[in-house]
């Protein structure tokens, strides 16, 4: 979930969300470079004692700073294309899962054997115990076994949301009438924070998303539990 | 052939990938394994076949579409206001 005063992204869960984070760093310390490069060329040229009148033109810079440039958009260019098309990649899921949106809360349907379905609404602030998040919590989670790929097909029952969580690098817009689908692959368990992503209304900042990772033992343990209480 | 279909459906996790829906928009998806379902049920029951194989269809789009709209599409059908060909 996000820190207070973070910079970074959050940390990742899925292999693809630590693929852009290891682009994110690559593109973003290229830029630091040329950043801190043009602002040392300002600096150095608006404190010099000394004056040049007679250059007119010199083909060798020209050529560096055309080729060099060239050079360096391609190095940004390969790694972007690779993380593209590795988030592209045709996945065989082991499991379907549905986020429906509401206003203002999500549902989850899992379909593929029973028909297990619930709501899943922020838990108020004044509900919470200690050590629980404000505006990040909610009364039931979408769990979800590690290790296997997911399809999350992401859909709306009214306005536009759109179903968000940074740590497994997933967006996904929701929107009425269409079928988005998404995957991911939870690479460790835990407990995955997120929130709703498109203006919807007056409680827009109170359906968030919470996507718990456990084993496939506790998983099935979890789904047999939730078919008994509906 | 029979066989078949059941050993599938035994197997069976989720829908698998249909290259015939290859991109992010499975709204297609969803609708067709549901038509392909009342067609193969209506063309299977028509030859007094057993209409067995037809339960791949419904498995897929039993994983794939919201129930919200299969209830919608189920009392459709029953009013007679299907948008769909059956």
């Amino acid at each position: 979930m996000a820190h207070p005063a973070q910079m970074g992204f959050q940390d990742a869960a899925t292999p693809v969300m630590e693929e852009l984070l290891h682009f994110h760093d690559h593109a973003l310390m290229i830029v630091y470079l040329i950043s801190t490069m043009v602002f040392y060329i300002i600096v150095a040229m608006v404190t010099t004692e000394l004056t040049n009148k007679y250059i007119l033109d010199s083909q060798e810079i020209e050529i560096m700073w055309t080729a060099l440039p060239a050079i360096i958009l391609v190095l940004i260019a390969m790694p972007s294309i690779r993380v593209l098309y590795l988030m592209d990649e045709i996945n065989d899921p082991h499991l379907t899962i549905k986020a429906m949106g509401h206003q203002w809360y999500w549902s989850y349907e899992y379909t593929d054997y029973e028909n297990l379905t619930f709501d899943s609404y922020m838990t108020p602030t004044q509900d919470l115990t200690p050590g629980q998040f404000r505006l990040l919590e909610t009364d039931h989670r979408m769990v979800v076994p590690t290790d296997a790929p997911i399809r999350v097909l992401v859909s709306a029952e009214d306005v536009l949301h759109s179903w968000a969580v940074p740590s497994l690098g997933v967006k996904m817009d929701a929107v009425p009438g269409r079928l988005n689908q998404t995957a991911f692959i939870a690479s460790r368990a835990g407990v995955f924070y997120g929130q709703c992503s498109e203006i919807c209304g007056a409680n827009h900042s109170f359906m968030p998303i919470v996507v718990e990772a456990v084993p496939l033992e506790h998983f099935e343990i979890w789904t047999a539990m939730m078919m008994e209480d509906v | 052939m029979a066989e078949d279909i059941q050993q599938k459906l035994e197997k069976y996790r989720t829908a698998p990938f249909d290259s015939r829906f290859p991109n992010q928009n499975q709204t297609k998806n969803c609708w067709q394994n549901y038509l392909d379902f009342y067609r193969c049920q209506k063309s299977l029951d028509a030859k007094g076949v057993d209409t067995a194989p037809c339960d791949w269809y419904k498995r897929v789009y039993k994983s794939l579409c919201p129930i919200s709209w299969i209830e919608n599409w189920d009392s459709q059908r029953e009013d007679g206001t299907f948008p769909g060909k059956i």
